[in-house]
């Protein structure tokens, strides 16, 4: 799991790559909790362009930022989404609550 | 159905093995002509099913994990999760979309998405004695080409 947050106008930006499961969950959790902490953004992106892969541990921490976010009176956007994270997050249903992109693919297929 | 070809590892109930798991099975399901999307499938279902290992079964200390993949007469994939650990009380409930134990940490999802990413999801288990979980997956024909 690699994470890296930046910042700029009021918009944070998170972004997660390589394999998120259990094992980096409690970590990445930790992590992103400071940085909103720290800065209270207005609007925050949760990026997935690099994640190779996710599970349901994933689902738990995006819920996470988004109760995080409402109640500081944030916006949460989850952008990027690669094909195996989207399946996971579809099957969770939270695309209801969160506004979730696809990543979008540069070849035609 | 008839057995292929079978592996099987076992692995103390250290997080760090969740990874290994996954990469084992795919490495393993290779055999078989899958796409990406059904490997990838294969993968969050192995996970999920390691990581309750992990992190439900035994919630203090280390215990062992085994882990059984069979290829199977007709192009199905079988994996198999065992624990012996604290078990469930109500597998029924325990399958329930959202029903979690483990608080803000999980989902609830974990069952709900292997029933969705595999075909077939059985769950044995016995509270005091442990866990069975073993799921199927039909790899569709492909047409020549791919
Ligand atoms: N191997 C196991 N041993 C003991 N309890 C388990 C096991 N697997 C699942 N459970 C129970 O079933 C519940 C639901 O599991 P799951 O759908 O994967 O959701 P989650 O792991 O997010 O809690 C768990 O919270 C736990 O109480
Ligand atoms: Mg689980």
């Amino acid at each position: 799991m690699k994470l890296s947050t930046s910042e700029k106008a009021g918009k944070l930006t998170i972004a997660i790559g390589g394999e998120l499961d259990h094992h980096g969950a409690r970590e990445a959790a930790r992590r992103i909790e400071e940085t909103i902490e720290a800065s209270v953004p207005r609007d925050c992106v949760i990026d997935l362009r690099e994640l190779r892969f996710m599970d349901s541990s994933g689902i738990a921490i995006i819920l996470r930022v988004y109760k995080r976010l409402n109640a500081i009176g944030g916006r949460l956007t989850v952008e990027n989404v690669p094909e195996q994270p989207m399946r996971v997050l579809d099957a969770s249903g939270i695309d209801r609550m969160i506004d979730i992109n696809a990543m979008q693919t540069e070849k035609p297929v | 159905m008839k057995e292929q070809n079978c592996v099987k590892m076992e692995f103390p109930s250290r997080s760090v093995n969740e990874g290994y798991a996954r990469a084992a099975v795919a490495a393993f399901a290779s055999q078989l002509d899958m796409t990406l999307t059904e490997l990838g499938d294969v993968k969050t279902a192995v996970s999920e099913a390691v990581t309750n290992a992990i992190v439900h079964a035994y919630p203090e200390g280390l215990g062992t994990v085994s882990l059984r993949v069979r290829i199977l007469e007709g192009d199905v994939l079988e994996v198999q999760v065992k624990d012996k650990g604290r078990g469930i009380e109500d597998v029924e409930k325990a399958r329930e979309p959202l029903f979690t134990t483990g608080g803000e940490d999980r989902s609830g999802m974990g069952f709900t998405i292997m029933e969705s990413f595999m075909d077939s999801l059985r769950v044995k288990s016995k509270p005091g004695s442990g866990t069975s979980v073993t799921m199927r997956k039909k790899v569709a024909r492909r047409t020549a080409g791919r």
